[in-house]
């Protein structure tokens, strides 16, 4: 059940590579923001896969939770901020 | 190979088809909107076949409740934080994108 998890740990790491394709390129900043939150989900999911290969959940799992809570509040303030500056053109 | 282990692999291979279609509508759709779209939905449930296939994997004890949590946390938080973004957009006046001969409104 390792190799398992192994094999999808990886095909998860080339969806992160996949979009980060959209961080990098991204039209404008808004684009950037999008392809970032979901960047930081799959590094989520990558980070529970990790912990159960190490053998070890019960310590990733903390680690998983926290980072869940940071992703949610950074996308939560890129968008606040973003709103207030008023420095993305209003093109595409 | 255990009953449990099949049933928690299918949760997870179904939760990598839908992080492989969310990334698909993020790299090709054309519009900001339409990728808000394929990411918001697809990687919420993703997330959710993920973690249950993974709390079934272990069975029930603190982990698998912690992990239950996370689902529920990222439940309620993706599509709050989906919302956020597009509203910024939208108070930007930042139109949604029509194809190039398409019916006018």
């Amino acid at each position: 059940m390792n190799i398992f998890f192994l094999i999808i740990g990886m095909g998860m790491c080339v969806l992160v590579f996949l979009c980060l394709y959209r961080v990098t390129f991204g039209p404008n900043v808004l684009n950037r923001a999008a392809g970032l939150s979901a960047v930081g989900t799959k590094t989520l999911i990558i980070l529970l896969f990790m912990g159960v290969i190490y053998d070890r959940v019960e310590m990733f799992v903390d680690i998983s939770m926290v980072y869940a809570l940071l992703n949610f509040l950074g996308t939560l303030v890129l968008a606040k901020y973003i709103k207030q500056s008023g420095e993305v053109e209003c093109q595409l | 190979m255990p009953i449990i282990n099949i049933i928690s692999g299918l949760f997870i291979l179904a939760g990598f088809f839908f992080f492989f279609t969310a990334t698909l509508g993020l790299l090709r759709l054309p519009d900001f909107y339409t990728r808000l779209h394929a990411t918001g939905k697809g990687d919420t449930l993703a997330v959710l076949y993920c973690l249950i296939g993974l709390a079934v994997y272990h069975g029930f004890n603190i982990t698998s409740v912690k992990i239950i949590f996370i689902a529920v946390f990222m439940f309620l938080a993706q599509p709050t934080a989906t919302h956020a973004i597009s509203r910024a957009a939208f108070g930007c006046s930042f139109m949604p994108w029509k194809p190039e001969g398409g019916a006018e409104e």
